[in-house]
């Protein structure tokens, strides 16, 4: 019961009024947490890399995350990879097709195309819909072509359509209601998601984190270098009147 | 040392290093009251070297073939070691070649660089910048993302809209009924190695004819009228190196920080530099709901979109935004100004200035957002989009800015120019 009460205070966040843009949820990840990203990791690798392949990426990459060789070869690898290879998958993309209508996409740079509050959002607001093929809908990509692939987790929302009356104006408000529970609760659930789409920021850019801290030297230097690069011009210039 | 001369003696007597030294840099009498905008010639000079030595380390790399262009940008941000860097660096250097070119440009107006006996110099700088404007949209298309692909097929289409030659002619540039792998390898080819070679003839011509007749400086007026009766030096000049030489370094030091900046902090910089569609693999089949070319052609976009068709026919957008371009070719001839220097023009001339800038950076903003970013008027102007009607406006403020100049640089009050350059 709790557990439902909890549901229920964090369903509204995903309300909005009908018409209007849909308003995307902070994701409000931390590049630097390398736990939450080796969490997003093990999630991508369960849950995402079945259907949609992140070629560009190396599985030793996750090196970078603090991981071993070793580590990524017994948690992550399932199949005959070696640890050295992309994440390809071996699903047949003819098939995919017919599944789902598209390809799955590719999503080794999918956090720069979307964004990360984009991913967030639309992780999250998934809903039952019984006019799509899949059964499935998204309020952040309506008519997707992809099933809720963690509903078990999440467990099942619904829509809700509320119409409001407000000075002679009425205004429909559609939210999402959660109607069976999953596995997870919502906050375990946003958790999670948040997890997971840290990952695909850091998927979308590894070297994003040691760019910065390398920007920082350059920086430094160039502020440094600025200083007698000017002594020398005011050494030079001090005979022209 | 002796034997250091002694070779110096032995190439001097076989090729003019020392002349060449001496007339470019070490007896090159420029003006010495260059001020900030003095400095943006030089650092054009540094970001073409910048684009060729990271361009040259992206082809090695690089593949021209639609089937693994996306990915091996990707492998290069990934498994080439430094590859992002190298990448990012000549990704954010086209724009900040746009920014500095675009400065460099703007201080020509403003002093007027561009009046006689500055006429050549002025048009080779026009051919760079066309060359230029090529070489980025050419560069453009090989990442091979979504906006890569769809603002190739719109550029490549606004070919087709020529009267009679134009079907024909779209499907000569592209290879192909569509942007597609042919339209990718000529592509590579233009820009890798057709245009880089006449954008190096074109910067060794602008930089010859500058020689030649001498820098404009910010008061617009000959330092080579006031000599030294003794050694013949401009009494107001001094020599390119050392003085500019060690002056400039100061602002490449400067530049390099802003260019670092956005290299390690924000190299998409919000999506301006490196558009967040651009991170999706080109797709014929799916257009994108808004395609918006990258910023520094924005304003040219903005005129393209604010033309109406004639009897269906896109033409006049097309010749609008291509003379947009052009007309800067004739303002040697359009500036009928008594003086060069805005320090001494009348308010005419600052006026239409002013309204000039406003226009140009206010179709830039407009050519980067859809039509319908300002809703609509009411129905008392039937309902007329609010971009498009501004766009229109500052086009018109756009064009006459170059066409009624012949009259008000004429009839503008100007101030006496002073003999000797002031600071």
């Amino acid at each position: 019961m709790k557990k439902f009460l909890l549901v229920l205070l964090f369903a509204p966040l995903a309300a909005f009024a009908s018409g209007e843009e849909l308003k995307l949820d902070s994701a409000n990840i931390d590049p630097h947490d390398a736990i939450s990203i080796q969490r997003g990791a093990r999630t991508f690798v369960n849950y995402c890399l079945n259907c949609h392949a992140a070629s560009s990426m190396r599985y030793n990459r996750l090196t970078d995350l603090g991981l071993t060789e070793q580590q990524i070869k017994d948690n992550l690898l399932f199949a005959s990879e070696k640890v050295g290879d992309p994440m390809t998958i071996s699903a047949n993309r003819k098939d995919q097709k017919l599944w789902f209508g598209v390809e799955p996409p590719d999503l080794s740079v999918v956090a720069r195309s979307r964004g990360t509050d984009w991913l967030y959002t639309y992780l999250r607001t998934f809903y039952r819909d019984e006019t799509r093929p899949t059964g499935w809908n998204n309020l952040a990509f309506p008519n997707v072509g992809m099933p809720h692939a963690l509903w078990q987790l999440q467990g099942v929302q619904v829509m809700k359509t509320e119409s409001e009356e407000h000075d002679g104006q009425k205004t429909e408000h559609r939210k999402l209601v959660l109607q069976h529970p999953g596995s997870l609760s919502a906050i375990e659930y946003d958790k999670l998601t948040r997890d997971l789409v840290n990952f695909l920021s850091y998927l979308g850019e590894p070297e994003k984190s040691r760019r910065s801290q390398i920007g920082v030297v350059v920086l430094f230097f160039l502020l440094l270098l600025l200083v007698p690069a000017w002594l020398l011009k005011k050494e030079y210039w001090n005979d022209v009147h | 040392m002796n034997k250091l001369k002694a070779l110096l003696g032995w190439v001097d007597d076989r090729f003019p290093l020392t002349a060449n030294w001496k007339a470019h840099m070490s007896e090159y009498y420029a003006p010495k009251n260059f001020n900030f905008w003095y400095f943006f010639g030089s650092l054009a000079l540094l970001i073409l070297v910048m684009q060729i030595v990271t361009g040259i380390l992206l082809t090695m790399h690089y593949k021209p073939d639609a089937s693994q262009a996306f990915a091996s940008v990707e492998y290069i941000m990934r498994d080439v070691p430094w590859g992002w860097l190298i990448r990012y660096m000549h990704s954010t250097g086209a724009s900040l070649f746009f920014v500095v070119v675009y400065l460099h440009m703007f201080r020509g107006l403003i002093y007027g660089s561009y009046r006689k006996p500055r006429e050549l110099l002025w048009l080779f700088g026009m051919l760079i910048y066309l060359c230029l404007m090529a070489e980025a949209f050419f560069g453009y298309l090989l990442p091979w993302g979504q906006m890569s692909y769809w603002g190739a097929q719109v550029i490549v289409n606004l070919f087709g809209a020529i009267p009679f030659i134009g079907p024909d002619l779209s499907l000569w540039i592209r290879g192909d009924y569509v942007v597609s792998d042919a339209t990718l390898n000529r592509f590579f080819a233009f820009h890798v190695i057709a245009v880089p070679l006449v954008l190096l003839g074109l910067v060794a011509a602008h930089l010859l004819a500058l020689h030649e007749v001498g820098s404009n400086n910010p008061d617009g007026i000959e330092i080579k009228k006031k000599k030294d009766p003794k050694t013949g030096i401009p009494l107001d000049g001094i020599a390119f190196y050392p003085y500019y030489v060690v002056k400039d370094i100061v602002g490449v030091v400067v530049f390099l920080m802003v260019f670092s900046a956005i290299v390690f902090f924000a190299p998409e910089m919000g999506g301006y530099f490196l558009e967040h569609n651009n991170f999706v693999p080109a797709d014929p089949l799916k257009t994108p709901l808004h395609i918006a070319p990258v910023w520094y052609f924005t304003p040219f976009y903005s005129i393209l979109r604010a033309v109406p068709p004639l009897f269906n026919s896109q033409f006049p957008g097309v010749m609008a935004m291509g003379l947009s371009t052009m007309i800067f070719f004739l303002l040697p001839w359009l500036d009928r100004g008594a003086v060069k220097s805005i320090r001494y023009r009348g308010p005419i001339y600052k006026t239409a200035l002013a309204l000039f800038v406003v226009a140009f950076l206010i179709l830039g903003y407009l050519g980067t957002e859809p039509t319908n970013v300002w809703g609509q008027f009411g129905s008392w102007l039937g309902g007329a989009e609010r971009a498009t009607v501004a766009a229109r406006v500052f086009t018109i403020i756009y064009f006459l800015f170059f066409l009624l100049m012949p009259w008000y640089t004429k009839i503008d009050k100007t101030k006496p120019e002073p003999e000797r350059v002031t600071s």
